[in-house]
């Protein structure tokens, strides 16, 4: 059965271009960056323009990206350091990798999304974060659940002009949408690799010229000092060559193909389920991600019989024993725990087809039929 | 894509013990469309090596089904095992009577939920590990013991809804459990030297007496008095949950001859006790039967009557009255006849169906 791929929101296949800059450099880099011999130098060489095409995806000076091992860990590090500064302004629809850190902090302002996953008025948020103390803010530039592009700009303008410090989670932004820390206003953001066609384990966090934050892994002076540790140079050599082929993609061209595929397949869900719910704004979204909640339908199962009929999507998170949890962010929108569970998320990609799409909407009246038979046993 | 037409779909309960791996490697080996599926019965992690279903032994059938190149999936049944297991559980020691927890995830679980889920994920059966036989002869569908005699556990299964009987499949029943340990070692699945899970699965760190006091309110947890059949007090205990009729050892009573849990009274609070004879039942009540043989039993018939998982089934006769009313009328007395627990009708090897102990003194 020909399968079909519609999790890029999960993760992205790996750019041919970059498996094949990972395979030479696995093969023809043995040396270790830190070493001053040749095989050093030419390894160093390739870690430091892998770091210029990561900053120069998100307009930022090389010397401002420390490499980490993804997004998860650049998140940790961020708002822990905010963290030390006082209350933190954050939101309900981070990522766990935000929300478990802030967690562990005194203070935190948490603002809740409305009924499409939207923020209330960022004035209104600003004031209630002052009169908490608040010193940073971190706000994620695109939620991964619905796509809703959130206001991350004038989150910075207003804390800026107080001193707070700016941490954006732009882990679903990049390679989708433009992203530049300057237009943006933050001091700080998060990237990783396999969101953007990159290899898996590796990402970036940009820290602002100037900035002091702690060390996140002591006992060596690579990443400026900041972070320790043999730098995992075919990793980072891959994502280097994926920035770069983000950098130079038309990427509102890609966009609108994307947004088209995504119409297209809403309509046709439409079409087959009446009752069917689009969660999350049409914009500010992403182009690529369209959350839909099947009313009456048993998530879980639904999950199932979309993958033995081929279709790879996502419904909320998977607990450590790999059964299905809604997800917090369609939880914190309101949406009750059962009905939650009957979300699913599908995420387009560059290699999606129109032939893929059709594919799916063939697919999917024989999969909610099925689904629904549960409810005779 | 076949639409709604029914292939040779399955799904496989994988508890992520070496049962239900071999299980799943003789129906991928026989060519089957196997769809693995745990399920997950409980929130905390108890300690893998005493039960199935802790988050390692889902890893566990998720390395075999990777291994196998099935899909694998878990089922979240953690609130459908609360309120139909766990909190049957704690009701019946709650009423001073002895529960099957097996036989009640069995008949509300495996055995309806997830047979429906198998059926909503397009499958045409459900297969499990379990060491008994689904055989068709005489134009009819039977459940059988498996043949390992040491393992059979047709006992648990009395409870199988009849007419789903064709759409469930035992494949280790004909085998002995070395067989299927060596069929796991010849396969090289991950689980072929994991232990027998043996205690109550979802009790963990544990005794099952402490996982029920947790779970009784305050007020239900009362001292009381162990008692003789002529109303001598022959000491204290600390609560009746902790009993269970013929139970000898832990009593901490000093008395002249062994004495033996004979009846909790929850009226009251008494644990009544005596000599082992006292256990000795002629006959009792079955209630909420299910058969397997028949549509509708006989009004009358003989029958072999186990009445523990362990216990040697023994001759009995067994009367069907009106509405359903089953009254077992043993050859030879029987002892520790536990409300609560399951009695079991045989015939030969053939399951012929089974319910609840009720009232064995009556």
């Amino acid at each position: 059965m020909r399968r079909v791929y519609l999790d890029y929101n999960a993760t992205t296949p790996l750019a041919p271009e970059a498996a094949a800059a990972m395979i030479d450099a696995l093969r023809d880099l043995p040396g270790n960056p830190s070493s001053i011999h040749r095989e050093g130098q030419r390894a160093r060489a390739a870690v430091e323009q892998a770091r210029r095409r990561v900053a120069e995806l998100i307009g930022a000076d090389f010397t401002e990206i420390v490499l980490t091992s993804g997004a998860s860990e650049a998140n940790n590090i961020a708002v822990a350091a905010l963290g030390e500064r006082g209350p933190l302004l954050t939101t309900a629809i981070e990522h766990p990798s935000v929300l478990a850190p802030a967690q562990r902090l005194a203070e935190v302002v948490r603002a809740q999304p409305g009924p499409h996953g939207e923020l209330p008025e960022v004035p209104a948020l600003i004031a209630q974060a002052e009169a908490a103390g608040v010193r940073g803010v971190s706000v994620m530039l695109a939620n991964n659940e619905t796509g809703n592009v959130l206001p991350v700009a004038q989150f910075a303008r207003a804390a800026r002009e107080r001193g707070w410090w700016v941490h954006c989670d732009a882990t679903q932004a990049v390679g989708k949408i433009p992203v530049d820390v300057e237009a943006l206003g933050v001091d700080l953001l998060s990237l990783s690799s396999h969101k953007l066609y990159g290899p898996k384990g590796v990402g970036a966090l940009y820290v602002r010229a100037g900035l002091e934050l702690p060390p996140m892994i002591v006992g060596g002076h690579q990443e400026r000092g900041r972070r320790a540790g043999t730098e995992n140079v075919a990793a980072i050599v891959g994502m280097g060559e994926a920035a770069r082929i983000s950098a130079q993609l038309d990427l509102a061209a890609e966009a609108a193909r994307q947004q088209e595929l995504r119409e297209a397949l809403w309509a046709g869900i439409q079409a087959i389920e009446p009752g069917a719910h689009r969660q999350g704004l049409t914009d500010p979204a992403l182009p690529n991600t369209l959350n839909v909640r099947f009313p009456g339908v048993d998530g879980e199962t639904l999950l199932m019989n979309l993958d033995l009929e081929g279709i790879a999507v996502s419904a909320g998170s998977a607990c450590s024993a790999g059964s299905l949890e809604p997800s917090h962010v369609i939880l914190a929108m309101g949406v009750p725990y059962d009905e939650a569970r009957g979300s699913v998320r599908f995420s387009l990609g560059r290699p999606t087809t129109e032939e893929e799409i059709q594919l799916v909407l063939k697919r999917l009246p024989v999969v909610l039929e099925r689904t629904r038979s549960l409810a005779w046993g | 894509m076949t639409g709604l037409e029914i292939g040779d779909r399955g799904v496989v309960a994988m508890s992520g013990g070496v049962d239900s791996s071999v299980t799943a490697a003789l129906l991928v080996k026989e060519g089957h469309d196997v769809v693995a599926v745990s399920m997950r019965l409980y929130e905390t992690a108890p300690r893998s090596d005493r039960s199935c279903c802790s988050p390692d032994d889902l890893f566990d059938a998720r390395s075999v089904a990777a291994m196998l190149d099935v899909p694998f999936y878990v089922a979240n049944y953690v609130d459908a095992f609360r309120e139909r297991v766990i909190d049957y559980f704690v009701d019946e020691y709650r009423r001073g009577r002895t529960p099957n927890p097996c036989v009640a995830c069995n008949n509300h679980l495996k055995f309806d939920v997830l047979l429906g889920r198998a059926r909503a994920l397009g499958g045409s059966w459900l297969a499990t590990g379990h060491y008994a036989r689904v055989v068709h002869e005489d134009g009819r569908w039977k459940l059988m013991r498996g043949v390992d005699a040491n393992k059979n556990q047709s006992y648990f299964l009395y409870g199988l809804p009849r007419a789903e009987l064709p759409r469930i499949r035992f494949p280790l029943g004909g085998l002995t459990k070395d067989e299927v340990r060596d069929m796991a070692a010849a396969h090289d699945l991950p689980t072929a030297q994991k232990k027998e899970s043996q205690e109550i699965c979802f009790v963990t760190g544990s005794s099952y007496k402490e996982f029920v006091r947790e779970r009784l309110e305050r007020d239900e947890v009362k001292p009381g008095r162990f008692v003789l059949e002529d109303g001598t007090v022959v000491g204290q205990h600390e609560g009746l949950h902790q009993f269970t009729v013929g139970q000898r050892r832990g009593l901490g009573i000093a008395w002249s001859e062994p004495l033996y849990v004979l009846e909790l009274r929850t009226d009251v609070g008494d644990v009544l006790v005596g000599p082992r004879r006292g256990l000795e039942t002629r006959s009792f009540q079955v209630d909420r039967c299910n058969w397997l043989r028949w549509e509708e039993p006989p009004a009358l018939f003989e029958s072999l009557v186990q009445i523990r998982y362990r216990a040697k089934p023994v001759p009995a006769q067994v009367t069907v009255g009106q509405g359903g009313a089953v009254h077992v009328e043993f050859e030879t007395p029987q002892y520790a006849v536990a409300p609560g627990q399951v009695a079991v009708f045989y015939h030969g090897d053939e399951v012929l169906g089974g319910g609840f102990i009720e009232s064995p003194r009556a």
